[in-house]
């Protein structure tokens, strides 16, 4: 009981920290809103898949990329709380390590949905087609997509000694991650080389995308699909299971 | 049990350093420890074994009964504590970090609101409750600190550095309220410092540290007692002449001169002194100056240490020190 109660104020104040942050949110619209503008109308790239033009293609792939975006940089809280002293104060209180980790992550994972709602707004505004029952679909899957890449970032940051450190090591991680999710463009197909299929394959986000894309696009991407959203969700949960097993350790062993 | 601290040979060793040496105290229910030391003593050190931030290498102690290593969770609901950094969140309110502690440390929700606005009175934030803490002053944030580390009745309250940064008025004020929470809540408090005055004047006992070690462990009279006692300096025009006064026919043998003074030390310093001047008048002597030094804590980290306890402390201790290593030699 008093667990959850602990958690339930970790979680609260991730996302009040978050909407206080009126700059971030801010910038939060622009790259997604450049990537839509410039890609999704500028560049009109030949697709294998007829009946879906570039906008609505990458549309998912950029709702998907702001989750991974925000999500792992979510992990700086861990660093400006250490920074701002607050950690010890967190660290010393009577309630587990677990509870700590989950009322972070999902208070972070809560932000970073918050941010893909705001470009799921953008899309709408942009005149992509979409409707309400999509949006309620899409909340528990993005906040899915999420648990495990913010507990990729809390991981990091709590065996990363400074801001800077964290920033580097999280650049080589998200864009290998973006680029080859296939949120861009299409990895898969004759024209494509075998190991470049292959680390596709390999990433969580491309499943994470491929996810999106089910609910988003719907009938027109079912022809196209990698698997159905069921087995999507079954790897990304699998892979959020095992982050979330990786970044509670990680907070057990943090000083 | 009246012990609600005990430590067994406690230590914390970085590598070769050892911070916190076989560290062996006991802390009685109800009091204020003062833990005295100069910076790299290992006050904070020993401070966060106890609240379990940190492992010891050796060694084990109890905080209200309970194993810091084994029954760490225990531990942390028996205890406070203010932390010598800043740890306030500064992108949330007065009240929503008073909140957050509240939640984090079980206070049923009933009484929330009761406990919060009672310690926002105790340490006068109830007007700036619902700012944001960045918009405090330094001063403001560490009395929410120590707001904070009451809202949850600790059995111990542990303040590492309560008043560092504080003005003189705003550290009254901590005092005061530090004094009127043991009284009114029965709550032990284990205080560091490395101010003098701040150890004499709040805590009942007093364990002076250094290097890791306890070197001396009493009330603050006490300590001071171990000295010999009151000093006296006088300067006059013929000092050779009043050194003789004073060692025969005033009795007094601790006596010798220092630079151009003479130094006396005494059991009873202030009805000596007019009696000083009383007999030089009347042997001819011509008394320029006569200063009366009771002894302070300082003195007893100097006697105990042969230091004192910041480099830069006055001239005046540097000539006390002085005078004590030729004392020696003699
Ligand atoms: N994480 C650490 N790694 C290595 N040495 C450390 C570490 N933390 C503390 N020390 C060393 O341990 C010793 C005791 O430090 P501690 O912080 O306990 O001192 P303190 O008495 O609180 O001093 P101050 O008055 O400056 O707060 C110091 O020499 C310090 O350099
Ligand atoms: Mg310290």
């Amino acid at each position: 009981m008093t667990e959850l109660r602990g958690f339930y104020t970790l979680w609260l104040r991730e996302v009040k920290r978050y909407l206080r942050d009126r700059v971030r949110i801010v910038s939060s619209f622009v790259t997604p809103l450049l990537w839509l503008v410039i890609f999704g109308t500028g560049v009109r790239l030949s697709l294998p898949y007829p009946g879906l033009n570039y906008q609505q293609y990458i549309f998912p792939g950029i709702i998907g990329q702001t989750l991974l975006f925000t999500s792992m940089f979510m992990g700086i809280s861990v660093l400006w709380d250490r920074e701002f002293g607050f950690m010890k104060e967190i660290l010393v209180a009577p309630i587990s390590r677990t509870w700590v980790f989950l009322g972070k992550m999902i208070g972070d994972s809560t932000d970073a949905v918050i941010q893909g709602i705001i470009v799921f707004v953008l899309g709408l505004l942009l005149g992509i087609k979409l409707n309400i029952f999509t949006f309620l679909e899409l909340l528990p899957i993005m906040l899915l997509v999420t648990f495990g890449l913010v507990s990729i970032g809390l991981t990091l940051a709590s065996f990363m000694g400074s801001l800077e450190g964290f920033g580097t090591i999280q650049s080589f991680i998200n864009l290998p991650l973006f680029f080859l999710s296939g949120a861009l463009f299409p990895l898969r197909g004759a024209s494509i080389p075998n190991w470049l299929q292959i680390a596709s394959r390999l990433n969580p986000l491309t499943y994470a995308v491929d996810a999106l894309r089910n609910v988003i696009l719907g009938g027109a991407w079912t022809p196209f699909q990698i698997q159905p959203l069921w087995m999507d969700l079954g790897i990304v949960g699998l892979f959020d299971l095992i982050m979330i097993i990786i970044g509670t350790w990680a907070f057990t062993r943090m000083k | 049990m009246t012990h609600i601290i005990e430590t067994h040979q406690l230590t914390k060793a970085y590598n070769s350093l050892k911070a916190v040496d076989k560290l062996d105290i006991t802390v009685e229910s109800g009091e204020i420890f003062g833990l005295l030391g100069p910076n790299g003593a290992g006050k904070t050190t020993t401070i966060s074994m106890l609240c379990t931030i940190l492992k010891p290498t050796s060694g084990t102690a109890t905080v209200n009964g309970f194993d810091i290593v084994k029954e760490a969770m225990q531990v942390r609901k028996s205890i406070g504590i203010v932390f010598q950094d800043p740890s306030v969140d500064d992108r949330m309110t007065g009240r929503e970090n008073l909140l957050m502690h509240a939640n984090l440390y079980g206070v049923p929700t009933s009484e929330q609101n009761n406990r919060i606005n009672n310690v926002l009175k105790l340490v006068e934030l109830e007007e700036r409750a619902d700012d944001l803490t960045r918009t405090y002053s330094g001063g403001m944030r560490r009395r929410l600190e120590l707001a904070r580390g009451l809202i949850h009745y600790p059995k111990v309250l542990f303040l590492d550095e309560p008043t560092i940064g504080l003005d003189p008025q705003t550290r009254d004020h901590v005092w005061k309220y530090v004094r009127e929470l043991k009284e009114a809540h029965d709550i032990t408090v284990v205080l560091t410092t490395h101010y003098m005055d701040e150890a004499d004047r709040l805590s009942d006992r007093i364990a002076i540290m250094d290097y890791g070690k306890i070197i001396a462990l009493d009330t603050s009279s006490k300590l001071k007692e171990t000295l010999e006692g009151d000093v006296i300096t006088v300067k006059a025009d013929n000092l050779e002449a009043l050194l003789s006064v004073i060692t025969e026919k005033m009795g007094l043998q601790k006596a010798h001169m220092v630079d151009d003074a003479l130094e006396i030390t005494v059991q009873n310093g202030k009805s000596l002194l007019p009696r000083i001047v009383d007999m030089a008048t009347q042997n001819k002597i011509y008394v320029e100056s006569i200063r009366l030094r009771e002894p302070n804590l300082e003195d007893v980290f100097l006697h105990y240490t042969g230091r004192t306890i910041r480099p830069d402390t006055t001239k005046e201790l540097h000539g006390l020190a002085e005078a004590r290593r030729r004392a020696a030699a003699r």
